[in-house]
């Protein structure tokens, strides 16, 4: 079937031509028929859901529904729910009913949005696969024997496979891009500070940050329009006015400066992957933009760094996944000690457990210096090249990931090589950029990603540009075949 | 050998103010486990934690009043370890930039001098629930109440010599925080808790001894007793060729011993690093001048004042400076009456010894200062003596008057206390004492001349028992005069 837009089900709950109720229970239906072989949802709430979108549809006869009002969406894991399990796809929270909403979940929920459930993910935000999550791994619906990246891999092949039309994701070192561009879809990143972390359980909480997986950039920026906005709650978050991310949507090219970073297109780069973004950039200059190249000469140093800062964070942040006041806890622990580390080593999966021991290390003393200390070096490097870059340039383009979609179990036992595959993505969290991934072609009958940096807040910018593209190609209106 | 002793303090004060320093939970003590703690002091998955510009300010406070450098960028960090009653597994405080770096205290010492005392940097940080171990059989209980409280954790530099300087050393802290309205200062209450890091070292040597840190003391009496205990212990392993081990200790107050907690060897490594969730935080010097303008007179400043301005002496000026509430209730006795050695002696007299003895605090003392400073005033004008006075001091303490300044005349006339100056009634009464007391008057006549004063004594009992409220000086004029005519 044809993709199913978010402005598309907002233009038709508006006309009349359905109701909330009878959309929502298209998707429950999609969703019961086709998620058994994807496996992107944790959870369906389909009464919570069918009570949300009657109160849509009342909402709406009551003459008080905004654009997103009735039109289904579904979270990641990883934002708490009041009422609704919050497992971030581990064992360890596989009990844990969040007592509160995170502040996204909140605005969504204000603003008449049906959530549909919990998507499935990477433990804890921590993978490039979601092949991590303790509810197995999650299918790419273009290929379902190759995985649907991630670490917001349920968000993306929900959305790829039309069971939801937008879903909330997180992004830490490219976990909404990646899985966005192995599943042909739009994903963005906003910048760091852009929208409230506060019930968003924290990975890398200087790298981590809300967004959202749509098809289209339009339906990127309405969803956007609804979660972005300084939140007392959360100290990281810009005080800041957000714009109406649909109001530059529509405005031409021309004059636009596209920075290609030639760290980006090295010799090792896969020639169909480097034919693909290429043919994109060539689209940009037809619609009046000029290239230029540019050089982010630190580059080499942002896969260790992020895997220094992102697991020195993590350490700390897993600690309170103790046993002790919620989560899975451990048979018959015979002391504190022992309930500590049998409900820790039973609770959390080898990847999460990997990178707490690299962060506790890098962060010991003796070591401190060495390594944490010598990453946020590096970190502020990484940050200065892009700061001169922009004083160049509008936007920077090139690849989101080194190739399409691998397969399942291909790299899942080879952590270095999962690293790698986030050379691309992982420099904006350590810069706090916002970046999209926009579908731009297909290899093998999989789709390619085009990744757009922008600078500070300038969300409203690489939307603009992703919708041109997107006026002027058809990648994004592809679906996988028979879903 | 002559052994040196090397003390440093780091004292915990829980700041006052009305939510904690990360959530907007209330810091009050004594509610139910765990109904004063939200999911951020539970350290819910997702949570984040926001600070309190009020914590901020009392520690700028602080640090003003000890004359420290304010530094104008502070950072949180995390201290990372594992205890049931640290929730989210790391402690959020400020080790590389704490907000208050080097000032200094006056501590007085025994012989009235002074010395002082540097304070090496105050941070902010976070207070750790509490474990229960009682109720819960083979388990613990935790309550998340106290977690999350702000606190200043104050270091000082190793330069106090004795217990007892450590002792006066937290007495000045607790007269400073209470004077500044940033802590309750209840001990009893774990509002202030002291470490105190106790070394020995050969007299002469520059180099430290290896200190043991005595965790936790809750009391200035424990204070004193703890170090001087753990001095013992070190002097005696000292003196016997030994060596001290680096490690925590325990106080046991009812064996007056410290014990071992842990060692070097177990401490943890707490991993520190900035926490990614709190912006720096950043003042700027006007914040720091709009906080200075709030500072009370400090202790030091106050009893300055009593010796230089009011003439008290060192010994009244300390005691009458080094509790604010004390203070302020002698300070309004002192300025209604205008006069401050009247009312030194009052405070420092029956209004200490009545505190002492009803074991009650200032503020609950049943005569406030005004009805205080009346009574005094009635003895400036000889509406009362001495005696009078302190009459109808112990009716209110006994809760014979109510909380009025009125009711003191009531009681004054009730007790038949008015002091009697007028010669002529007062002849009057010498008189008819002099006629019932022949054998007194014979025998002050018998008195060899120049031991006749003394011998005066036992008419002026009896002239007082004929009439309560007369002038003594009168009485004596009168005596000497009618004696002398005899």
């Amino acid at each position: 079937m044809s993709n199913i837009t978010i402005a598309e089900i907002s233009k038709n709950l508006a006309s009349g031509k359905y109701s909330s109720v009878e959309i929502t229970q298209d998707f429950l239906q999609r969703i019961k028929q086709n998620d058994k072989a994807i496996n992107s949802f944790i959870t369906v709430t389909e009464e919570q859901a069918l009570a949300q979108a009657k109160a849509a549809d009342e909402q709406r006869q009551n003459g008080n529904a905004s654009v997103l009002t009735g039109v289904p969406i579904a979270h990641k894991d990883n934002y708490c729910t009041d009422g609704v399990l919050t497992s971030c796809g581990s064992k360890m929270l596989s009990n844990f009913v969040a007592p509160y909403n995170a502040t996204v979940v909140e605005k969504f929920n204000e603003a008449g949005t049906v959530s549909l459930g919990k998507l499935n993910m990477d433990e804890f935000a921590m993978g490039s696969s979601s092949e991590s999550s303790f509810y197995g791994a999650v299918s790419n619906p273009w290929d379902s024997n190759r995985v649907a990246g991630g670490s917001s891999g349920g968000s993306a092949a929900a959305v790829a496979a039309n069971l939801i039309p937008g879903a909330t994701a997180s992004d830490t070192g490219g976990s909404i891009r990646q899985p966005a561009a192995f599943c042909g879809l739009t994903g963005i990143k906003p910048t760091y500070g852009r929208v409230s972390r506060w019930g968003i359980v924290a990975y890398a909480s200087s790298l981590d940050q809300a967004g959202v997986i749509t098809h289209t950039a339009e339906d990127a920026a309405l969803m956007l329009n609804v979660m972005s906005g300084f939140d007392e709650k959360d100290s990281t978050s810009m005080q800041l006015e957000v714009p109406d991310f649909t109001a530059d949507l529509n405005n031409g090219l021309a004059g636009l400066t596209i920075g290609l970073p030639k760290e980006y297109f090295s010799a090792d780069l896969d020639p169909a992957m480097q034919q693909a973004v290429s043919d994109a950039v060539k689209e940009y200059e037809k619609l009046g933009a000029k290239v230029k190249e540019i050089s982010l000469p630190h580059s080499h140093l942002v896969i260790p760094s992020y895997y220094l800062i992102s697991a020195a964070e993590c350490s700390a942040n897993m600690s309170r996944m103790d046993g002790v006041r919620f989560g899975y806890r451990c048979d018959n622990p015979t002391d504190i000690h022992d309930l500590y580390v049998r409900s820790r080593s039973e609770g959390l999966g080898s990847e999460v457990k990997r990178r707490i021991m690299i962060g506790a290390y890098a962060l010991s003393a003796g070591y401190y210096d060495a390594y944490y200390k010598k990453a946020q070096q590096a970190r502020r490097l990484i940050k200065n090249d892009f700061v001169n870059a922009f004083k160049e340039v509008d936007i920077i383009a090139g690849p989101v990931t080194p190739t399409t979609a691998f397969n399942k179990n291909e790299k899942n036992h080879d952590p270095v090589a999962m690293a790698l595959g986030d050379v691309f993505t992982v420099a904006l969290n350590l810069a706090g950029l916002p970046g999209m991934s926009i579908n731009c072609g297909q290899i093998n009958n999989l789709p390619v990603g085009l990744q757009l940096i922008g600078n500070y807040f300038e969300e409203a910018r690489l939307l603009n540009a992703a919708h041109q593209f997107q006026q002027v190609t058809d990648w994004h209106l592809k679906s996988p075949a028979g879903l | 050998m002559q052994w040196e002793v090397v003390i440093g303090l780091e004292i915990h004060v829980q700041l006052a103010t009305k939510t904690k320093i990360f959530s907007g939970s209330s810091t009050a003590y004594g509610a139910d486990a765990n109904t004063q703690a939200d999911v951020v002091d539970l350290g819910m998955p997702g949570v984040l934690p926001v600070f309190n510009k009020e914590a901020l300010q009392m520690a700028v406070k602080f640090g003003l009043a000890i004359d420290a450098e304010i530094h104008h960028k502070s950072v949180f960090d995390r201290k990372n370890y594992f205890y049931p009653d640290s929730p989210k597994g790391y402690q959020t405080t400020q080790l590389y930039y704490p907000t208050v770096g080097m000032g200094h205290i006056e501590i007085e010492l025994e012989d009235g001098s002074t010395k002082r005392i540097n304070v090496t940097r105050a941070h902010l940080e976070e207070d750790a629930g509490k474990s229960v171990h009682e109720g819960f059989g083979s388990s613990s209980g935790i309550d998340l109440n106290r977690a999350g409280t702000p606190l200043i954790e104050i270091v000082s530099e190793p330069e106090l010599r004795s217990a007892k300087e450590a002792a006066a050393y937290f007495r000045k802290m607790h007269s400073i925080v209470t004077y500044l309205g940033i802590c309750d200062g209840d001990l009893s209450q774990g509002s202030m808790r002291c470490d105190c890091n106790v070394s020995l070292r050969p007299k002469g040597q520059e180099e430290f001894g290896t200190r043991a840190e005595i965790k936790n003391v809750n009391s200035f009496r424990n204070v004193e007793r703890a170090i001087d205990a753990e001095i013992e212990r070190q002097m005696d392993i000292l003196e016997d060729g030994g060596t001290i081990v680096q490690e925590t200790r325990l106080y046991d107050a009812d064996k007056n011993e410290t014990r071992s907690m842990r060692s070097k060897e177990e401490e943890n490594d707490y991993r520190y690093f900035p926490c990614p969730d709190l912006l720096p935080v950043l003042i700027d010097e006007d914040y720091i001048e709009a906080v200075r303008q709030t500072l009370p007179e400090l202790p030091d400043a106050k009893r300055q004042r009593y010796i230089s301005e009011q003439g008290l002496s060192a010994i009244d000026a300390g005691v009458l400076s080094a509790n604010r509430s004390l203070a302020d209730y002698f300070e309004t006795v002192a300025e209604t009456i205008n006069d401050y050695k009247l009312a030194a002696n009052w405070v420092q007299g029956d209004v200490s010894a009545a505190l002492n003895r009803l074991e009650v605090s200032i503020e609950e003392l049943a005569v406030s200062a005004e009805q205080l400073a009346y009574i005094l005033k009635l003895i400036k004008d000889n509406t009362l003596n001495n005696g009078g006075a302190k009459e109808v001091f112990n009716a209110l303490l006994e809760g014979k008057g109510d909380d009025t300044v009125a009711c003191i005349d009531t009681l004054v006339d009730q007790l038949g206390l008015k002091q009697v100056s007028d010669t002529g009634a007062i002849e009057a009464i010498v008189d008819e004492v002099l006629a019932n007391n022949t054998k007194l008057v014979e025998s002050y006549l018998a008195t060899p001349e120049d031991k006749r004063a003394k011998a005066i004594g036992p008419f002026i009992g009896q002239v007082r028992k004929a009439a309560k409220g007369v002038n003594p000086q009168v009485v004596m004029e009168v005596l000497k005069k009618k004696l002398s005519e005899l």
